[in-house]
C-alpha cells in the first residue's frame, strides 16, 4: 500500500513489547550468522501487528537498528511488499480478490455488497475505524472463488448474501466462520467426491468437525436456500 | 484415467487426519532412512529416471536440476529453497499440500536436501497463506519432536533443519532469484543469470529452488520406484499432477490426475462439466494466467501435459485450468490479467515496467471498442517487444495472454471496434 509517511500522523517512537521482542529474537535466530537482515520481513510484520495493522516509520527505524541495516533498505522492503500498510487501517481489513477466477465466479457481486454495506470504496476506511476495504490480486484460493481475506482468514465460495452476513457478524463483534461459506470442506467438488472415495470412507476422519462427503451441501444455490434466502 | 491406488496425495482434501499420526497411516515417513541410505547419486538418478518435471510452471527436469549442484560441499553450505509463493492466478494447489499434506513436503525436503548436500531448507510461503503456514509449522514441530528432522534426521546421522519464511505479498517473489533476494531481506527483484542459483544462490551459496509439489512427490516416487511414476502419463510428461479447475464449471475443484489426461475429461469428470454444457464453452486458459488461452475447438481434443499444450502454442504451466463459457467477455478477462501483471511488475526492466501498463491501457480501450483496427497490430507488436527482453519471465507472462487472445479471437476485437464506431456515428 503506497502512502507518503509524511502525510500521516506518525508516532514518535516504537518499541517491541517484551513478548514480541522474544519472538523477534527467535525470528533472527532462524538465519545464519551475519545474515540477520533476512529477518526484516518477519520483524516488520510483527511490528505491524503490534501497531494495530499498520507500519509506522518509527517501527521501520527500530527494525533497522535491531538488524543493523541502513533505514533506507528497510523502507525499500516496507514499500515493495503489498502486505505492509503504510497508513492506518480499520480494525477489520476486508481484502476482496477481483482477479480472473474470482471475477468469473462473481466477485463483482462481492465487491458490490461490500461497497453497499460499508458505504466506502476501495482504499477507504469507515469513519468509525472499523473497516478498511481493499482490492487485492489473486490470493490462491481459485477453486473456492469468489473469496476475500479478512485479517488472517479466508472467506470462500462467496456471493453477495454471504458477504453481507459476514460483514454483519463482524459489525456485531462476532467472528464469522472462515473457509467455504457453502459448506465445502476444502477444495473438493461440491457435488461429492470424484476420487479417493474409499480413502475418505474408511479413514479415521480429519479434525473433529470434518463432515463426510455425503454431508456436504450441493450447490451455492442450495446453500442459500438453506439460509432462508 | 488415474486409479486411486496410484494417487500420491491421498489426503489432498484434508478429509482425514492431517497430523503426523494420520500422515504416517497414509504412508508418509515410511522407510525414509532407507531412502537416504541409497546415497545422493542414486536418489538423483531415480528422480531423473522417473521423468519428474518441475511442477511450478516451467517444467524443468527436477533430477537434472538437482544434478547441477556441486558434487562436493566446500566451505559454502548448500541450500534447498522451497517455492511456496503460490500466486499465479488460477493456481491453488500448493495451498492444499501445505495445509493438508504438510508431511509429504517436509519428508520431501529432507530427501531433496540430502540429495543436493544441503543441511537446511527454507520454505518461502506467501504471506497471505497465514493459516496454511500455521498448519505447516505444526507439522514441522511434530517432525522435530519425533526426530524425523533435526540433528539426526530419521536416525540417519544426517542433520537437517526446515525453516519457514513468510513472504509479504509480491507475485514476483515466485521467480526463483527474486525469491532468493526476498529471503535475504531485500526487495524481490530478479537477478541476472548467470550465475545460476546452483552456483551462487541464497547467501551466495549453491542453492536449488523447487516448487512445493515437485518436492512433495519425491518420497513417494522413491518408495514406489521411478518406473512406477514413469509408467503414468506419457513419455517426457510422466506421473500425476494436481489440477485446479476454476471459472465457469459446475463444480470447481482441485484434483490429482494423470499427466496427459484429456482436458474435456478433466472438466467433465471432476468439475461437473462446463456451466450450460460443453457446447457452451468459449475458451480455456489451461495452465495459470501466464499461458495463452485456447478456443473450444482445441479444448475438444487437447491433452493436459507439457508437450501437448506446447504443440497448440499454450502451456501446462501450473496446471490451473480457468474455464470461460460463452457469456464471458474475453477481452475484459485478458485485460484483467494485464492489470495484474502491471501491478506485479517489479519495475526493474523498462520493457516490463512501461510495457505492462501500456498493454493494460490498450486492452482497456479495446475492451470498450475505443480503438482503431491497426492498433490491434500495434498491440501485438508491443507484446513481442516486451517478450524476451526482460531479466525474468514476467514480461513474457504479461505478453502471452494477449497473444493468445489475438491469435484465436481477433474477429471479436475487430467486431467490437466496428460496433463502437457504428454507435458513435449514429449518436453523431
Amino acid at each position: 500500500m503506497t502512502a507518503s509517511p509524511q502525510d500521516i500522523n506518525q508516532p514518535e517512537t516504537f518499541g517491541f513489547d517484551a513478548g514480541n521482542l522474544k519472538l523477534a529474537d527467535s525470528f533472527i535466530a532462524k538465519y545464519p550468522e551475519g545474515w540477520q537482515s533476512s529477518a526484516v520481513m518477519p520483524l516488520l510484520d510483527l511490528a505491524q501487528r503490534q501497531s494495530g495493522g499498520w507500519l509506522p516509520k518509527a517501527a521501520m527505524d527500530t527494525v533497522a537498528g535491531m538488524l543493523d541495516m541502513p533505514p533506507i533498505r528497510v523502507y525499500e522492503v516496507a514499500t515493495f511488499y503489498t502486505m505492509y500498510n503504510l497508513k492506518p487501517v480499520g480494525k477489520h481489513h476486508i481484502q476482496v480478490c477481483t482477479n480472473l477466477p474470482c471475477w468469473l465466479q462473481g466477485s463483482d457481486a462481492v465487491v458490490g455488497a461490500c461497497r453497499k454495506f460499508l458505504g466506502i470504496d476501495f482504499g477507504m476506511t469507515t469513519e468509525d475505524g472499523m473497516f478498511t476495504l481493499s482490492e487485492v490480486e489473486c490470493l490462491g484460493a481459485c477453486v473456492n472463488a469468489p473469496m476475500m481475506q479478512i485479517g488472517d482468514d479466508y472467506y470462500e465460495d462467496l456471493d453477495s448474501v454471504f458477504t453481507e452476513k459476514i460483514l454483519d457478524a463482524l459489525k456485531a463483534g462476532e467472528t464469522p466462520k472462515p473457509g467455504s461459506q457453502t459448506g465445502r470442506h476444502t477444495c473438493e467438488p461440491a457435488g461429492g467426491l470424484t476420487v479417493l472415495l474409499q480413502e475418505a470412507g474408511t479413514g479415521p476422519g480429519g479434525s473433529g468437525d470434518t463432515p463426510g462427503p455425503e454431508a456436504r451441501t450441493g450447490t451455492k444455490q442450495e446453500a442459500e436456500k438453506g439460509n432462508g434466502k | 484415467m488415474l486409479h486411486d491406488k496410484d494417487r500420491i496425495f491421498t489426503n489432498i482434501y484434508g478429509l482425514r487426519d492431517t497430523s503426523l499420526k494420520g500422515a504416517k497411516k497414509l504412508g508418509d515417513w515410511s522407510k525414509t532412512k532407507s531412502i537416504l541410505a541409497k546415497g545422493r547419486e542414486k536418489i538423483i538418478n531415480e528422480i531423473k529416471e522417473s521423468g519428474l518435471r518441475g511442477r511450478g510452471g516451467a517444467g524443468f527436469g527436477t533430477g537434472m536440476k538437482w544434478s547441477f549442484m556441486p558434487k562436493e560441499v566446500t566451505e559454502r553450505p548448500h541450500y534447498l529453497v522451497i517455492n511456496a509463493d503460490e500466486g499465479e492466478p488460477g493456481t491453488c494447489k500448493d495451498r492444499e499440500i501445505l495445509r493438508n499434506e504438510p508431511h509429504k513436503l517436509i519428508e520431501g525436503a529432507l530427501v531433496a536436501s540430502f540429495a543436493i548436500g544441503a543441511h537446511a531448507a527454507y520454505c518461502y510461503v506467501r504471506g497471505e497463506f497465514f493459516r496454511e503456514t500455521e498448519a505447516l509449522q505444526r507439522a514441522v514441530d511434530e517432525a522435530y519432536d519425533a526426530g524425523l528432522i533435526g540433528e539426526d534426521a530419521c536416525k540417519s546421522g544426517y542433520k537437517f533443519d526446515f525453516t519457514i519464511h513468510r513472504g509479504m505479498g509480491a507475485y514476483i517473489c515466485g521467480e526463483e532469484s527474486a525469491l532468493i533476494e526476498s529471503l535475504e531481506g531485500k526487495k524481490g527483484q530478479p537477478r541476472l543469470k548467470p550465475p545460476f542459483p546452483a552456483n551462487v544462490g541464497l547467501y551466495g551459496c549453491p542453492t536449488t529452488v523447487n516448487n512445493v509439489e515437485s518436492i512433495a512427490v519425491t518420497p513417494t516416487i522413491l518408495r514406489r520406484g521411478a518406473e512406477w511414476f514413469a509408467d503414468l502419463g506419457k513419455p517426457h510428461n510422466t506421473g500425476t499432477k494436481l489440477f485446479n479447475i476454476s471459472g465457469h464449471v459446475n463444480q470447481p475443484c482441485t484434483v490429482e490426475e494423470e499427466m496427459g489426461v484429456p482436458l474435456k475429461e478433466l472438466i467433465e469428470k471432476h468439475a461437473g462439466g462446463v456451466r450450460g454444457g460443453w457446447d457452451n464453452l468459449q475458451a480455456v486458459i489451461p495452465g495459470g494466467s501466464s499461458v495463452p488461452m485456447l478456443p473450444k475447438d482445441i479444448c475438444d481434443t487437447v491433452h493436459m501435459d507439457f508437450d501437448s499444450l506446447a504443440e497448440v502454442k499454450s502451456g501446462l504451466g501450473t496446471a490451473a485450468v480457468m474455464v470461460m463459457d460463452k457469456t464471458t467477455d474475453l477481452v475484459r478477462a485478458i485485460s484483467r490479467l494485464s492489470r495484474f501483471y502491471m501491478h506485479e511488475s517489479c519495475g526493474q526492466c523498462t520493457p516490463c515496467r512501461e510495457g505492462t501498463g501500456w498493454m493494460w491501457r490498450m486492452m482497456e480501450r479495446l475492451a470498450a471498442g475505443d480503438a482503431r483496427i491497426e492498433e490491434i497490430d500495434l498491440l501485438e507488436e508491443v507484446t513481442r517487444q516486451v517478450e524476451g527482453h526482460t531479466i525474468c519471465a514476467l514480461g513474457d507472462a504479461a505478453a502471452w495472454p494477449i497473444q493468445g487472445l489475438l491469435r484465436h479471437f481477433r474477429p471479436q476485437l475487430e467486431q467490437r471496434i466496428a460496433d463502437r464506431r457504428a454507435a458513435d456515428t449514429e449518436a453523431a
